[in-house]
Formats: C-alpha cells, sequence, structure tokens
C-alpha cells in the first residue's frame, strides 16, 4: 500500500487534493481511499488529508501514521506542524515552495525532496485569487512527475470531472508537472 | 453496475435515490450535512423524483417522515448524533405507529465536551425504541443497506422503522470505490412501497389514537413479534441481495475467519474493518483469532453470539462509547445471551475509539494478547471493562 499524507490551511483544497489523486490511481485500476481529518472547519486552520492507493482491497480504515509521500500545499505549515512525523525512510517530501529542493531536504532532515512553485502556477491559471490561490491540483500534478505513482494523464482526467475551472486547473496540474525539481539534480 | 468515488455521504444519497425514496424531510448536522446537499442536488438536477421538505429541526424532520409514511410514501432521512437525539420521541412513534422510515446516522459522539468525531453513544441511545439497527464498515455497506433496509422495513410482516449507522468522518468523508447499482436492478429487489393502510382524506382513519389498557400491550406483543421476525427476513434479504450483487454482509451477523477461532473480538463499524487486516497478520503467525462485527443490533444476533459462543475459549467485546454505570453496551448486549448458555466463553469489555479516538491495527493486536492473558490468567488490575489507552498509564504506553 502507497500512504500519501497531505498538509494544507482550510480553504486551500488539501481535501479535494487528496481525492483528486485517489480518483486518478481508481483509474489505473487502484483500490483507493481519500479522508481529511479536521480539526475545526475555518479558513487558514492546518488541514491534513490522506490518499491510500494498493492493488488490493484496502480494509485498515486508521488515519496514515507511516506515511511514503508527504504534500505540503503551504511552507509556513513546516514551522506550526511536525510534516515529517513517521515518513518512511525513502520517503519523499514534496513542498510548495520557490526553494532549492536540496536546501529543503536539509531543512526538514529528509533523504528526498522536491518542490514546485504551485502558487505561482495557480496564479498563472488563475486559479482563486491572488492573496489566496488555489494550489491544489498544480500539487498533485508535480506529485504524479516526483512520485510516478500515478500518471499525469490520469490525473488531468480526474481533474476534468471537477465541476468549476476544470481545463485551468488541469492546465496547472500540466505545468507543475512540467516545472517540479527533485533533491539531488534529479 | 458502476464503479464510483464515493464519500459515505454520497454513497447513502445515492442509496436513496436507487430506493426511489419519495419524501425526504431533513434538517443538517455535522458529519451528516453533506447528505443533504448531495439529495437535494439529485433532486434538483431531476435524478431522483422526490419531495424535499426543509424542516426547522430533527424532531419535526421524522415527524414530516412519519406522517409521509403514512400516506404510503416511501420516506428517508438521516441525522447524527444530537439530531437524533432530537429525533428520539419520534422514533418511538414511527416504531409505533409501524411506520417504515429509513433513517441514516452517521454516528457522532454527544457533547459536551463538543465533538464531532466517530462514537456510537447516539446509537447506543436509541436501542428500546423499536426501531430496526443496521451497521455498516464501508460505503459499499452503506449504498446496499439503504436498499436493503427498506425492503425489511416495509414488508407487510415487519413495518417497523430503520436506523443505519455509518461512523463519523471514517465513512462520512471517506472516499472509496463504490459499486452503484442499475436502477433497473434495484427496481427489482425492491418493489413499491405499498401499506395496507394509507392516509386518505377521502377515506378517513384514525392513526395512533387513544387506546384502553386492555388493548395497549396487545399491540406493543405483535410489535415485539415483529422486530424477532425481522431476524429470518434479514438473513433472506442478505441471501437474495448477494444473489443479485456477489455482496453478503454475514446476514445478522458478519463473521470474519471465525470457523476455528478461540479468540474473537466483536465490535461495531469501522474499527472492525481494520481489525480484520490485523486478523489476517496473526493468522499468518498461527494465531487462532476471528472477527465478528456487528452488523444489525436491533433485532439482537443471539443466534450467532450463542453460536460463537459454543466454539471459543474468550470473547473480547469492543465498545466505541460506554453506558454509565453498567459496561459498554455491546458488552451488556452479548452477556446477555451468554447468561441462560452452557459453558459461556470468558468475556472482557474493551472501550476504545470513544470522540474519534483512532483504532489502528497496533490496538487490535494488544486486545487480542490482552483476551488471551486475562482468558488465562483472569482479569488483571484494570478489571472487567477496560478503558484501552488512557492518559493514565493503565495501558502500557507502547500499546496505545
Amino acid at each position: 500500500m502507497i500512504e500519501i499524507r497531505f498538509h494544507g490551511r482550510g480553504g486551500q483544497g488539501a481535501v479535494v487534493a487528496s481525492k483528486i489523486l485517489a480518483d486518478a490511481a481508481f483509474r489505473e485500476d487502484n483500490d483507493v481511499q481519500a479522508f481529511p481529518y479536521f480539526g475545526v472547519e475555518r479558513r487558514g486552520a492546518p488541514v491534513t488529508a490522506f490518499t491510500k492507493i494498493d492493488n488490493k482491497h484496502i480494509r485498515n480504515k486508521a488515519m496514515i501514521y507511516q506515511p511514503d509521500y508527504v504534500i505540503i500545499l503551504e511552507a509556513s505549515l513546516i514551522s506550526a506542524v511536525n510534516v515529517t512525523e513517521g515518513l518512511k525512510e525513502n520517503g519523499l517530501v514534496l513542498v510548495n515552495t520557490r526553494d532549492d529542493p536540496d536546501e529543503v531536504a536539509e531543512r526538514l532532515g529528509v533523504k528526498r525532496a522536491a518542490c514546485i512553485d504551485a502558487t505561482q502556477v495557480a496564479i498563472d491559471n488563475k486559479l482563486g485569487s491572488k492573496f489566496q490561490p488555489i494550489v491544489n491540483t498544480a500539487i498533485v500534478g508535480a506529485f504524479a512527475k516526483v512520485s510516478g505513482v500515478v500518471k499525469k494523464e490520469s490525473v488531468v482526467d480526474a481533474i476534468l470531472t471537477l465541476p468549476r475551472y476544470a481545463e485551468r486547473n488541469a492546465q496547472a496540474a500540466r505545468d507543475a508537472y512540467d516545472r517540479v525539481k527533485v533533491s539531488g539534480g534529479a | 453496475m458502476v464503479k464510483e468515488l464515493l464519500t459515505g455521504n454520497k454513497a447513502t444519497a445515492y442509496g436513496a435515490m436507487l430506493a426511489r425514496a419519495q419524501v425526504i424531510p431533513a434538517y443538517p448536522i455535522t458529519p451528516q450535512t453533506t447528505i443533504v446537499e448531495r439529495i437535494a442536488d439529485l433532486i434538483s438536477e431531476g435524478r431522483m423524483e422526490a419531495k424535499f421538505v426543509k424542516v426547522e429541526s430533527e424532531h419535526s424532520a421524522m415527524a414530516a417522515a412519519v406522517a409521509a409514511c403514512n400516506t404510503g410514501a416511501r420516506a428517508f432521512t438521516a441525522t447524527s448524533s444530537h439530531g437524533l437525539a432530537l429525533m428520539h420521541e419520534v422514533l418511538m412513534w414511527a416504531a409505533g405507529a409501524r411506520t417504515p422510515v429509513v433513517v441514516v446516522n452517521v454516528n457522532r459522539a454527544m457533547g459536551p465536551p463538543w465533538s464531532v468525531w466517530a462514537d456510537h453513544q447516539d446509537a447506543m441511545a436509541e436501542r428500546d425504541t423499536g426501531i430496526i439497527q443496521f451497521w455498516c464498515e464501508n460505503n459499499q455497506e452503506i449504498l446496499d443497506t439503504v436498499i436493503m433496509a427498506h425492503k425489511v422495513a416495509e414488508d407487510p410482516d415487519i413495518m417497523l422503522p430503520a436506523l443505519i449507522n455509518q461512523d463519523a468522518f471514517f465513512l462520512s468523508h471517506t472516499s472509496e470505490p463504490v459499486d452503484v447499482p442499475d436502477q433497473e436492478m434495484v427496481d427489482r429487489f425492491l418493489p413499491p412501497f405499498n401499506p395496507k393502510e394509507k392516509l386518505d382524506v377521502d377515506d378517513p382513519k384514525g392513526f395512533g389514537s387513544l387506546v384502553m389498557p386492555p388493548q395497549y400491550m396487545e399491540f406493543r406483543a405483535k410489535m415485539a413479534k415483529s422486530m424477532d421476525m425481522a431476524r429470518d427476513l434479514i438473513r433472506k434479504v442478505d441471501r437474495e441481495w448477494e444473489e443479485l450483487t456477489g455482496r453478503s454482509y454475514g446476514g445478522m451477523m458478519d463473521m470474519y475467519r471465525c470457523d476455528d477461532a478461540e479468540f474473537i473480538l466483536f465490535g461495531a463499524g469501522t474499527m472492525m474493518s481494520t481489525a480484520k487486516d490485523v486478523v489476517d497478520d496473526m493468522r499468518n503467525e498461527g494465531r487462532k483469532v476471528g472477527i465478528a462485527r456487528l452488523r444489525i443490533l436491533r433485532p439482537f444476533p443471539f443466534e450467532e453470539v450463542r453460536y460463537l459462543a459454543d466454539r471459543v475459549k474468550a470473547i473480547g467485546v469492543m465498545d466505541r462509547t460506554y453506558t454509565f454505570g453498567q459496561g459498554g453496551p455491546l458488552y451488556n448486549e452479548v452477556n446477555a445471551q451468554l447468561y441462560n448458555h452452557t459453558n459461556p466463553p470468558f468475556t472482557k469489555n474493551y472501550v476504545i475509539g470513544v470522540g474519534g479516538r483512532d483504532v489502528i491495527p497496533r490496538h487490535i493486536r494488544s486486545l487480542f494478547d490482552d483476551l488471551e492473558k486475562v482468558q488465562e490468567n483472569g482479569y488483571g488490575e484494570e478489571g472487567e471493562i477496560h478503558w484501552w489507552g488512557l492518559l493514565d498509564g493503565s495501558t502500557p504506553k507502547e500499546e496505545m
């Protein structure tokens, strides 16, 4: 089973991101689960969401404590939440930031990090406002590239079912797929 | 059949749509709200032919559902926690009036302290109302059960309301693949609701009026009989559903690897789904363990509990709530079936996961280890009822 934990703030779309990723994996004939762990439902509050992907039926309904991947929709959460808690030794952290992935890997004390300026990608594609861009579709596009867990096409197909701005969101995923950088120069 | 990624709440709404519920009086409450929203969407999109009734409270929601049922309409509603508590009086009415309203309850803790997370207190408090109770472990089961519950509840021999339980967030807000059956197949399975007696202004009759002491007891005995008859019908409906879809929920109880098991954990909801994974792991290590998942709370599956009692060394009963002053509710229910039974197995109560605490595989393993130990050596310091994982040190830290 592949387990992915999302950290975002209320209003950024972490919960929808967990569902888009699950939907993409589901399109590739996997069993999946996507679910949020809400604190209080309000804008700006830290939100955690989970996606589980497996090629056999998933019965485990517990939250994720040892993720293979951690996806951080906003870099400021790094100082607010223990984002790397339980991360598997060879796990990867994907962060929405302009910073260099080698530097981020060192700062977080992890072996592998990937960085995407999803905020810029969202603004370029007119998703949300300049002050509150919706970065979730961009970050899932970046995740497809750095993890190889799902194909870009599956992510795009999942996004195209969104009720609003589907094409702009799909383009954000494609852009982020092309621009994401991984530590170690990969 | 189409597989779709659905939350428990969306699966609930699809179940109501496929069951062709005709009247939906509902009041929103976290974490049930998206059920109400989704049903309203399905009606406005023209995918569901039903009357949506906006009401000012859950009490009114249930009252409107009962009235709709009285006129011969199929009525459905959904609620959670304090909303179900507010329905309490009308649940009693629905049962006594023999109106088979189907209610989905998203199991959530009762406040205070305020909590929106998974807990079974809300439904356990309704055990005595005369409502049939189904319990689910995944979203497929929720969708299927909404359809099956209508069939059971509306049967002329039964005519009792039904409550379907699904864990807050662990199901209500979790997306997973769900087979959405064809409408045509569901229509074959579930005929239109057509009660013998209907409220009709052109043919006035009295419903729920005063009876004198000689009659009242007769009515209650008939209710009791119908509730008991529901056991066989639930098993039959489960078999019919399996023939159509390939999916069975075990009839009255979901027994997983219980056949040659020596140690059983019994409980309800999503934590038992997680527990099945642990059973597979422990079976691989040669441990004879199994899971008995509560599928039906009312009528209680006494035959199934006694069947297990004849075969196992010990039953650990997991309760995601508590009956203050009298142990966990399921523990009481199970023990009550064993007193008049020869050679009852050892039982112990584990109160766990209360108020949304996550129940993880390690906990399940610890419970099996503990159960084996106490069966051998007797209840330890923690006694017969163990609140598992309290911060007071009563549970070994490494097992929390």
